[in-house]
């Protein structure tokens, strides 16, 4: 007789917002991957030799890998010879300002809330927007470059700036560090390089906009930022795809390098296509992400929500190297449907009295699978270091299930540590308690989740946090029946 | 405002409410009594549409319209508002902002205009005086952390501002001193109005010394076995539930 159906339930099929596909034509290498496909993706690129030799080394070296199978994720195998290694929007010519790129191409992100144009005249943030293998458009470029910043295209830095590639590249994820990481290091197409020169601290966010577009062709981007002693710069990474019934690979690489007393603070917004309700479809995302605290009282800061993917597979860590560094992970995690996570970060602690704090939120739905793995590593050289971590899980409905892997290693006596791990469900009488002044189930739900991250969210930059707890809504649609 | 006919309701099977039959008019406030197991609990959580609490028969008439096919949240925004006896906390989520959210989903069901953070401030804070509030309260999570008084305190407050039409306040004295019963009665008290009724679900006569009721029931295993004026409470008191008992198999000797 009653008729409050307000108990959790199967989680209903949300709308991917962003599953469309812009018709373009495309230019595409053939499938499969060989060292003819490398070669041919280097020469695409007009690279100098040395990338090439570099992109040679990783793909001989990846023949001999086999792929990681320890993360609690499980899909079936993937055929590399199967897919796209390259795939670009066709452009008649390069085009030297925004007046030039294809009007297609913005309105695509205009659709994706990223409207290149207006934000170079509105907001404080400079984009660089990656469209399958390459990137399209980088904002406020000019600007930047008054400062002495360098904020463009993997590409266009190989061109001109191949110094700087050279001596930072693979430098803190070498091109044998793990089976995607190398094989990204053969492969990759574009990507943001970003420098930023000694005491200057950047007026603005910087932002890279993935977008997978074309079929059957996995995205392999690179960044790199280098923060120059006494620089700071906030930077901001976002993703989407189309809905697509075929699982899209998308291997990238994240290197960070911050120099003595600089600042970087990188935060992504995760939401590739996760598939849909059967599980069918979404994207792999397996992706390493690291930053090394070079020089003395540097700073790197990792912020993540992570909503989309069909499965991920990441652990932005910090090595902790310079004197009194600090490294921070905070992320926010959701599988809603058959999606499943294993993220979490690792944190190297080298040099005397660095610190690292850790605050993972897991949020499983559905029949979602979300896993906290990470790893707080104190060596011998690492007097007084001190790490705080704290992972919270929490459960909606009793389909979905919540893992935590911590692994600390200590070889340092001085060392402090601290844990603290929680596992709760959203109650029935929490959600009932807010339907009883006023707001929907699914209203209840999307704040008591947004609660229960808030001390993530406040990291991310306003604009993006707003953003963040917006999507996160949306991802749990339909987790209250 | 209310009307409650031969109301039967189970929980996990096993029935509760065996035929509740009551009527509450705008402008009246009820007390219904009850020793522990009584169903007292049951039955605000039927008003307010708990789910797991399954009616089995009878109806629930509000403001004539079907109580009982609305949602929670809709009886909520018709001006249904329940204290909780156990009020659940919400981590992360401030008091205010959880309060104004609520007050605009009620505002907006009633084709009001929603505050904005500063004019919710505002009648946030003069609201607060009613109860004595402390205003770091408002900044807090939900209830988190807070004692079992400022719990009681904070439903009342939520009251207050929500403003309702039908107030139903499950045992919100229990386990508050005196000097609370009395700001939290103050509270209540300044609420009563021509268009407003409540209803006072409480194990102690204690409430009703601040808050004079004009009907007073007591409940007994899903009944309502004696209904009568405020001064039934008093002779409860004096005689215990034991008394209710004797009453009930004297009809019970009469009936067959």
């Amino acid at each position: 007789m009653s008729t409050a159906p307000s108990h959790i339930q199967e989680l209903a099929n949300r709308e991917y917002k962003y599953g469309f596909v812009t018709e373009i034509e495309a230019e595409t290498i053939p499938r499969g991957l060989n060292e003819g496909i490398i070669r041919l993706i280097s020469a695409k690129k007009d690279e100098p030799e040395f990338m090439l030799e570099w992109r040679l080394r990783a793909y001989r070296h990846w023949l001999t890998m086999e792929e990681p199978k320890w993360a609690n994720v499980h899909y079936p195998p993937i055929n590399y010879q199967d897919s796209f290694y390259y795939s670009a929007p066709k452009l008649k010519t390069k085009p030297k300002s925004l007046d030039e790129v294809d009007p297609q191409l913005l309105e695509t992100y205009e659709k994706l809330g990223i409207p290149l144009r207006e934000r170079e005249l509105l907001a404080g943030v400079a984009v660089d927007a990656v469209f399958d293998s390459i990137s399209v458009a980088t904002t406020f470029k000019e600007k930047l470059a008054q400062l002495g910043i360098i904020f463009c295209s993997f590409s266009d830095a190989v061109q001109n700036h191949p110094d700087l590639v050279r001596q930072y590249l693979g430098s803190v994820v070498p091109y044998t560090d793990n089976f995607f990481a190398t094989l990204n290091s053969a492969v990759f197409s574009d990507g943001s390089f970003c420098y930023i020169p000694k005491g200057v601290r950047c007026p603005m966010e910087l932002s890279t906009y993935f977008r997978i577009n074309a079929a059957s062709t996995g995205q392999f981007e690179r960044t790199l930022i280098v923060a120059d002693e006494g620089s700071h710069v906030s930077y901001l990474e976002g993703c989407t795809a189309p809905m697509r019934d075929e699982n899209q690979l998308h291997a990238a690489v994240v290197e960070l390098v911050a120099l003595d007393n600089a600042t970087i603070k990188y935060s992504t917004v995760q939401n590739w296509y996760p598939g849909n309700k059967e599980g069918k479809g979404g994207i792999y995302n397996f992706v390493t992400k690291r930053g090394k605290c070079k020089g003395v009282n540097s700073k790197i800061s990792w912020t993540q929500v992570e909503t989309g993917s069909a499965i991920t597979w990441k652990y932005p860590s910090c090595i902790l190297q310079g004197e009194n560094s600090i490294g921070e992970f905070y992320s926010v995690a959701l599988t809603n449907n058959y999606q499943q996570a294993d993220t979490g970060t690792k944190m190297i602690h080298i040099g005397k009295n660095t610190r690292s704090t850790i605050v993972s939120k897991g949020i499983s739905a559905g029949h979602g699978q979300n896993t906290y793995r990470g790893m707080v590593k104190i060596m011998k050289t690492a007097e007084k270091a001190r790490n705080y971590s704290r992972c919270d899980s929490l459960l909606l409905g009793d389909r979905c299930g919540a893992h935590t892997f911590p692994y600390i290693e200590v070889r340092n006596s001085t060392a402090q540590m601290e844990h603290e791990a929680s596992t709760s469900k959203i109650g029935e009488d929490q959600i009932f308690y807010c339907q009883q002044r006023g707001i929907s189930a699914e209203g209840a739900v999307s704040m008591i989740v947004n609660g229960f991250c808030k001390e993530v969210f406040k990291e991310l930059p306003m604009e993006f946090a707003v953003e963040a707890q917006k999507l996160l809504g949306v991802s749990l649609e339909g987790s209250v029946g | 405002m209310l009307e409650i006919i031969n109301l039967h309701a189970r929980v996990e099977g096993r029935e509760i409410l065996h035929g509740i039959n009551l009527k509450v008019n705008a402008g009246e406030v009820h007390a219904i009594m009850g020793p522990n197991g009584s169903g007292k609990s049951t039955l605000a959580k039927v008003l307010a549409g708990r789910e797991g609490y399954e009616v089995t028969d009878g109806e629930v008439l509000y403001q004539g319209k079907n109580l009982l096919t609305m949602l929670p949240e809709d009886r909520a925004r018709e001006g249904i508002f329940l204290g909780f006896q156990y009020p659940v906390e919400i981590p992360g989520v401030s008091n205010m902002y959880f309060l104004k959210t609520a007050l605009n989903a009620i505002r907006k069901h009633n084709g009001l205009e929603e505050l904005d953070a500063m004019d919710f401030l505002a009648l946030a804070r003069q609201k607060m005086k009613l109860v004595e509030m402390d205003e770091s309260l408002m900044n807090r999570a939900v209830n988190e952390g807070f004692s079992g008084g400022e719990k009681k305190r904070n439903e009342v407050f939520q009251m207050v501002i929500l403003e309702p039409r039908l107030a139903i306040l499950d045992e919100t004295d229990s386990g508050l001193d005196i000097d609370a019963l009395k700001i939290i009665s103050g509270g209540v008290n300044a609420l009563r109005r021509e268009d407003r009724a409540m209803v006072l679900v409480t194990h102690y006569q204690r409430l009703l010394n601040y808050i004079v009721p004009d009907k007073v029931h007591v409940l007994l295993d899903g009944q309502i076995l004696i209904s009568g004026e405020k001064e039934l409470a008093l002779e409860l008191e004096e005689k215990g539930y034991g008394w209710v008992e004797e009453e009930r198999e004297k009809r019970q000797a009469v009936n067959s």
